[in-house]
């Protein structure tokens, strides 16, 4: 199959636009990726049509919303690899996922002196939570340095490894520096340790095909709109035997199997973690955005993004001043750069002026900022409707940069 | 340079951003202030030193944007030799400016006027505001002898 970037772009109503007097080129995709005409048109139509609660009613309309929503738990399975649908849990992000699983298997599995490993290049989403139950139960946290170029070594993992290592807990792909971390081979660390793999797929879902059971991973999660989905809908992923003794994380309806004021008795998961009235219109999006990205095959976005990398990187090296940050040899969807001209919030405001939406900042990943001695970088990020046209709009505004700060 | 660029990046500006001036440690400080802004990163310290009422000396450290880090500078040349109360009326006068408010210029020299007319270019770049503001709440913290002073919390 050939990739035609230009028709992929039809699909995306947003980017034929304007922005102060220049071709819109959205290079924030790892902040937020633009939605789909069938993403759109899904979730329009299935409030125009089927809207109703799910797993509730009687009614026509609560069952077509029913049936809607639970079909998208197998494609995610499918989509993922998972062995069961009983392992995909809807949660409202990548974030909550985290949370979910530090308050409910952390709280309930580990002890006062446990230990879990990070890598300093984790996002806060991956960070904090574990702080939080630091701070309830006692348990240790350990980091795995990050090189110079931005790589996490086997080596370092396993140093960092202990006899009371329960989890390590780690991204697939930096958002700040795009290294895909060696997820396989870090997870069987954790095996051979004992411990289990956590993954934080935030920024890989959206650029390869993920298999959990290849990686081997315990747990993995990812956020919709990160997917070309709607926002306020993400996955956990947990192993089937892991999940099944977990507590629930917030009690309310649609979890439980019966309530009396004495005792209440919980739902098996997937539905024991899901409380309450789900988004279910944007459950139905995402379901959309996994089926469009299928259709173009995650294998071929994997190889064309490869390509916008490679060019970016091509074009924005030569630049005087300019530093890319992060060179790991295997890398996705992100190029962070800070110029010796410019402070990352300047170029971005340059670049705004010019059509081309960056993100600069920390990138919720202040230690690391902190451990490459940075304050900001500046992110250029890349999706599967970025074109070169996009990267030649960013090199000429990097251009502008420089003529302004000289 | 596009016109509304050069309206935000005017070369006092990046003068400024540029070569800081009153960019140092100040020994025998009365008056310390510490000024963060957490969605960027830019943070400064500021050193005030307070004699009879008046700011006999002030100076700066820090890391941040063009902006930041002239609105920093230009505010300790401004600031130098008045009193904290015409400080407190600049202080209001530069916040309103910034913001697109009603501003009185009574009793605040023209060249202060003009600096902050240099600064008040992000009015347009709401995003940025924060940015010019930040040298400037960390002066009435300083003031106030508050530690800290974040962009989030006023």
């Amino acid at each position: 199959m050939t990739y035609n970037v230009e028709e992929i772009r039809k699909d995306f109503p947003v980017l034929s636009q304007e922005i102060h007097g220049h071709p819109l080129a959205y290079l924030d995709t790892g902040a937020s990726a633009q939605k789909p005409r069938a993403v759109i048109d899904a979730m329009s139509r299935f409030m125009e049509r089927d809207y109703a609660n799910i797993h509730r009613g009687v009614h026509e309309l609560s069952q077509r919303a029913t049936n809607q929503y639970e079909a998208v738990r197998p494609l995610i399975q499918k989509f993922i690899n998972a062995e069961y649908e009983e392992e995909i849990v809807f949660t409202h992000g990548a974030t909550e996922a985290a949370n979910l699983v530090a308050q409910t298997w952390g709280r309930t599995f580990l002890k006062a002196g446990d230990e879990i490993v990070l890598t300093a290049l984790e996002h806060h989403a991956n960070i904090v939570p574990w702080q939080i139950l630091r701070d309830q139960i006692g348990v240790v946290l350990r980091v795995v340095p990050v090189t110079p170029e931005g790589e996490v070594r086997l080596e370092d993992v396993k140093a960092a490894i202990t006899p009371k290592t329960k989890l390590i807990a780690f991204a697939q792909v930096s958002n700040v520096l795009g290294t895909i971390l060696p997820a396989k081979e870090i997870a069987k660390l954790a095996h051979e340790a004992g411990a289990l793999a956590l993954i934080d797929g935030a920024q890989s879902i959206s650029h390869m095909p993920v298999d959990v059971r290849d990686i081997n991973a315990d747990f993995f999660f990812f956020s919709g709109h990160k997917l070309y989905g709607p926002t306020g809908i993400g996955v956990l992923y947990g192993k089937k035997y892991l999940l099944d003794p977990m507590p629930p994380y917030q009690g309310g309806g649609d979890m439980i199997e019966s309530v009396t004021f004495a005792k209440t008795t919980f739902k098996a998961p997937p539905h024991r973690f899901e409380a309450g009235t789900p988004p279910i219109t944007e459950v139905i999006g995402l379901g959309a955005a996994i089926k469009y990205v299928l259709s173009l095959g995650m294998q071929n976005i994997a190889a064309y993004e490869d390509t916008i990398l490679a060019y970016a990187t091509e074009k924005l090296s030569p630049i005087e001043g300019l530093r890319i940050i992060g060179n790991a040899k295997k890398k996705s969807g992100i190029v962070s750069f800070i110029m010796k001209q410019a402070h990352p919030h300047d170029i971005g405001t340059v670049l705004d002026r010019h059509g081309v939406a960056i993100r600069a900042g920390h990138h919720c990943a202040q230690p690391l900022m902190e451990h490459l001695g940075l304050t900001a970088t500046a992110r250029a990020s890349f999706g599967l409707y970025t074109s070169k046209a996009d990267i030649d709009a960013l090199v000429a505004a990097v251009k502008k940069v420089r003529e302004i700060f000289g | 340079m596009s016109d509304d660029l050069r309206d935000l990046y005017q070369d006092l500006i990046l003068d400024h951003g540029k070569h800081p001036r009153n960019f140092c440690v100040l020994e025998g400080a009365t008056n310390e202030g510490l000024g963060h802004n957490p969605l960027c990163g830019d943070k400064i310290t500021l050193y005030v030193m307070i004699d009879e009422g008046v700011i006999s000396n002030i100076a700066f450290q820090g890391s941040g944007c063009a902006i930041s880090v002239a609105s920093a500078s230009m505010m300790t040349e401004m600031l130098k030799g008045k009193t904290t109360e015409e400080a407190e009326k600049i202080f209001a006068y530069m916040h309103n400016s910034c913001t697109g408010q009603p501003t009185d210029e009574t009793g605040i020299d023209e060249d202060a006027i003009d600096r902050i007319k240099a600064l008040a270019g992000v009015r347009d770049y709401p995003i940025r505001v924060k940015c010019a503001t930040l040298a400037w709440h960390t002066l009435q913290a300083a003031l106030k002898n508050e530690k800290k002073a974040s962009t989030e919390r006023s």
